[in-house]
């Protein structure tokens, strides 16, 4: 089963919570596709760690044969391209669609690679930890989390459970890291700004027909603007995290409670029997 | 000689746009024959690769003189690749920084901002 786990924005717990899920999972996978701040790792501090790099193709240009036709320039919807006496390729605007490559009438236009991050595999306890990490500056971390599917791919193949740490928001990275999802943890704080934040994830989930529930966390008593929403919209809440000062210290120094707390222990096993049981449930009903 | 401004809209009197990469026009005023001429600026509403996008449409233009409060790295590589001189806004109206710039009282511009996508 592969487990996405998002959030409006970031802070809200939604590391926290894949980690610890993934901590008492028995010999589950974590996947951070959190590439412009992947965290997960801090927790983890996974060992025997693999690097690959991630590359993705741009453009270069022979001055030779360029004779300024500016086709390149006026066909790159990035605008990562430029004529100004000579053609000018803006590397970090550039998508790598390449467009201009096939195009231009000289053949002035060729290939190159170019490193935009890495993937990190290693190893937590049982946990297969994987981490994508987008070098700053690059124009976007699709080419790294579509890297990341396939070990999503891979992890799942024998019937282990693969918890994804989706990176915060709605825009396309976010999409692309929920491909592969069975089920989606949509997490939610206790405010008028977490409703909002809901709000955009619930619209996303619901746009990509992926089964869902909500977790609410940092659960104080009193007014929860983020359950009310959920009730008012007919969302399955699969549990409620507390605040407590003790989970915030031990996420602060970058420990993981499940796997330091007894207590913790039982409550993030509890939680992930609800989002399992829920999401098979939800998986057979909608096939 | 051509100069071009940022300006926020198509009348004479129009003020200076604080942003290059995302004013609606940009103003290119011959100082031989004084007279002006409104360029669209399309690059405007995209997302990303504004400040580049509205750099061609200067270097374009064939102006030798840009005018404006700002400019963005990948822009300015792209104005003086052209040999376009950047010069620092200092008025709020286009034609006073126009009159300010023949009058020799403007300075080069020197921060050019990182920014965000060199918008
Ligand atoms: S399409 Fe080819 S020849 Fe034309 S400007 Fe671009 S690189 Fe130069
Ligand atoms: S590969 Fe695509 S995005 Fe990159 S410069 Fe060429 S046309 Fe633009």
């Amino acid at each position: 089963m592969n487990i996405a786990i998002l959030s409006g924005k970031g802070g809200t717990g939604k590391t926290l919570l894949a980690v610890n899920l993934a901590a008492v999972a028995n010999g589950a996978s974590y996947i951070d596709c959190d590439v412009e701040e992947p965290n997960g790792h801090l927790f983890f501090k996974p060992d025997s760690l693999e690097v690959d790099t991630v590359t993705v193709k741009i453009p270069q240009v022979n001055d030779d044969l360029c004779d300024g036709c500016l086709k390149c320039v006026e066909f790159c919807r990035f605008n990562a391209l430029a004529y100004s006496n000579k053609l000018m390729i803006f590397d970090d605007i550039c998508h790598s669609c390449g467009g201009c490559v096939l195009l231009c009438p000289q053949k002035a236009l060729t290939e190159k690679d170019k490193a935009i991050g890495e993937i990190r595999t290693g190893k937590s306890k049982d946990v297969d930890v994987v981490t994508g990490i987008m070098n700053s500056g690059v124009a976007s971390g699709v080419p790294i989390i579509d890297e990341l599917q396939k070990h999503i791919r891979e992890k799942s193949k024998d019937g282990k459970h693969v918890f994804i740490d989706c990176p915060p928001g709605s825009s396309c990275v976010v999409m692309d890291s929920i491909k592969n999802a069975d089920y989606c943890i949509l997490v939610a704080e206790p405010s008028i700004f977490g409703v909002h934040n809901l709000e955009m994830v619930h619209e996303l989930v619901e746009l990509f027909e992926k089964d869902y529930g909500v977790v609410l966390n940092k659960v104080q008593t009193g007014e929860n603007p983020s359950e009310d929403y959920c009730l008012a919209n007919d969302i399955n809440i699969l549990g409620s995290i507390p605040f407590d000062p003790e989970l915030g210290l031990l996420n602060s120094n970058g420990k993981i409670a499940a796997r330091e707390n007894t207590e913790y222990n039982k409550f993030f096993s509890a939680l992930l029997d609800a989002v399992l049981k829920e999401a098979r449930v939800e998986t057979t009903i909608n096939p | 000689m051509k100069i071009a401004i940022p300006v926020d809209n198509k009348s004479k009197d129009t003020d200076v746009c604080v942003s290059f990469g995302r004013a609606p026009f940009f103003l290119i005023y011959d100082s031989e024959s004084e007279e002006g001429q409104f360029l669209p600026n399309d690059a405007a509403k995209m997302t990303g690769g504004a400040g580049v996008k509205a750099a061609q449409i200067v270097v374009d233009s064939g102006a030798k003189i840009l005018l404006t409060p700002r400019c963005g790295k990948n822009a300015a590589d792209v104005i003086s690749a052209a040999d376009i001189s950047i010069y620092k806004t200092i008025h709020k109206t286009a034609m006073e920084n126009i009159t300010a710039f023949l009058a020799d009282e403007l300075d080069t511009l020197d921060e050019i901002h990182a920014g965000f996508h060199g918008a």
